[in-house]
Order: C-alpha cells, then sequence, then structure tokens
C-alpha cells in the first residue's frame, strides 16, 4: 500500500531525520564561513496540529523570559546576567554566554496565541504552539450526482 | 580582569568519549566559568537537560570529572524539521591543584547549570596578622 503521505511533492527524502541531520551537517561543514551560533539555540518539532519548540536556556529565571505571539510569529527575549556579589578575585575561564538577547521563529502556520503553553525544566524552554483552528487544513466532502 | 601571571589552579584536559552504551550517544564539552574568592574556587558549567540526578561529579586522585547525561527529548507524532542544537551527554575533566581541601567540595545543579564550589585549604588562605 502507498502510504498518501509519500505522494507529496518533496517529501518522500524527509521521512528520515537521520538523512536530513546528516545533509545539514554536510552542509555546515561545507560551508567556508564558520556558522554563527546564535543563543539560545532552538530545536523545533513540526506536528500537524502544533509545534514543539525547545530552547537550551540553562540558568535564566523563567518568570524574567518575555513569549510574545503575532499570528505565525512567535518572539522571545530575555537575559542572563552575571550573579552580582560573589566576591570574585579572579577569574581562569569564562567561556559561558551572557547578555540579552531576543529569538524570533517564524512557523508554517499562525498559531493559537491564547493555548501556548512554556514550561521551563532542567535548563530547557519547552514550548507549545498549537495551530490556529482557522488554519486547519478542512476535509471538503466531495458529492457525487 | 586581566588573567594573573600564575599557573592556573585547574586546567581543562579533553574529554575522553564515552563508549558505555550501545547506542552511543554523543558527548559534548560543556562551558564553564571557573572564578577564584577569598576562600574558593567556583566552577560553573552549563549542562542543559541535566538535574541533580543524572549529574555525577567524580574525583580520583587529583582529576576532577563531571558527567551529565541527557535524556535525548523526543516529540510522539512529530517531525524534527530545525535544528540548532544536538542532544547527547556532558563530559569533562580538570586538573585540581593541592590548595583544594577535596573533602568540603560542594556541588549542585539548579536549572541545567552545575555549581561547584571548591573551599581552599586553610594554609593557602589568606591570613590576616594582628600588628601589635
Amino acid at each position: 500500500m502507498i502510504q498518501p503521505q509519500l505522494l507529496q511533492f518533496g517529501s518522500a527524502i524527509d521521512q528520515w531525520p537521520a538523512f536530513r541531520r546528516l545533509r545539514r551537517e554536510m552542509n555546515r561543514a561545507l560551508t567556508a564561513s564558520p556558522v554563527t551560533v546564535e543563543f539560545p539555540p532552538i530545536n523545533i518539532w513540526l506536528g500537524p496540529e502544533d509545534a514543539v519548540l525547545a530552547v537550551e536556556l540553562p540558568g535564566v529565571n523563567p518568570e524574567k523570559l518575555e513569549l510574545s505571539i503575532d499570528g505565525d510569529i512567535m518572539r522571545i527575549c530575555g537575559s542572563r546576567f552575571v550573579e552580582e556579589d560573589k566576591g570574585v578575585e579572579n577569574y581562569y575561564r569564562r567561556e559561558r554566554n551572557y547578555g540579552s538577547f531576543t529569538r524570533v521563529v517564524q512557523l508554517p502556520f499562525a498559531i493559537e496565541a491564547a493555548k501556548v503553553e512554556a514550561t521551563y525544566e532542567k535548563g530547557i524552554l519547552q514550548i507549545l504552539l498549537p495551530r490556529a483552528e482557522a488554519e486547519k487544513p478542512k476535509k471538503i466532502a466531495v458529492k457525487s450526482k | 580582569m586581566e588573567p594573573k601571571d600564575k599557573e592556573l589552579p585547574v586546567v581543562k584536559q579533553a574529554a575522553p568519549a564515552v563508549t558505555e552504551r550501545r547506542t552511543t550517544p554523543k558527548t559534548f564539552i560543556p562551558l564553564v566559568d571557573i572564578y577564584e574568592t577569598k576562600d574558593s574556587f567556583v566552577l560553573i558549567a552549563d549542562v542543559p537537560g541535566v538535574d541533580d540526578k543524572s549529574m555525577e561529579v567524580t574525583l580520583e586522585k587529583n582529576v576532577l570529572t563531571i558527567h551529565g547525561t541527557v535524556e535525548p527529548m523526543e516529540c510522539k507524532d512529530h517531525d524534527l524539521s530545525y535544528t540548532e542544537y544536538d542532544m547527547g551527554n556532558y563530559h569533562r575533566s580538570f586538573i585540581l591543584s593541592g590548595d583544594i581541601d577535596r573533602d568540603k567540595i560542594e556541588a549542585n545543579v539548579k536549572d541545567g547549570v552545575l555549581h561547584l564550589t571548591l573551599p581552599k585549604t586553610e594554609k593557602v588562605k589568606v591570613k590576616k596578622i594582628t600588628v601589635h
């Protein structure tokens, strides 16, 4: 039996996330300029009804994160600063990122802003972005005469 | 702050690959801050996805090793369509100098950040001598 989704244009090759990851890594390796790593890095899972975003954001106060939705665009702002008054006498390593950041993500569909859920656990922010009802694909019944 | 021209008490080492599992997950070297205060050295490492149960801190002779295990996130019926970070474990080792009181090392993990406090031994602490 042929899976109907396999017939979609260009989607057959996308069935294997591992393959896609390999392709992306190849592209990254072949690109001459170094890839700028944005902070914080984001992973996106897409489903038919919603999208799940995971943001690697260790050591921030979740209450100070700002999340806003505008149509199909999600914006996330926040900051991470050095904790004050630690009595630092000397730094030996400073590799972690500090400062304020803004990330904007555009999804392939409009987001139902009222149903967005965000949880922060173990330094990872997970955001559930449901697809707007009006945007969901509709089934059209075919009538025969 | 300018780094002082003296031997570092904590030195980075290359992280060995971890191959104990069948499906070998990737291993990353976590980014760290190391600083010195009056009484101790403090090591802060970014380990998103790790909590206090999945973090292992071991001290063998003078090598301090941190190892964090991450359960890769999966979404049912979803397709990972865009990635900027890879999921994997964290591993990094440090060589401690003799100036650290090994019995009093404290570690805690909160919000994916490991805090390690390595107290200085009494003999290296700056002592104030009262002048009579």
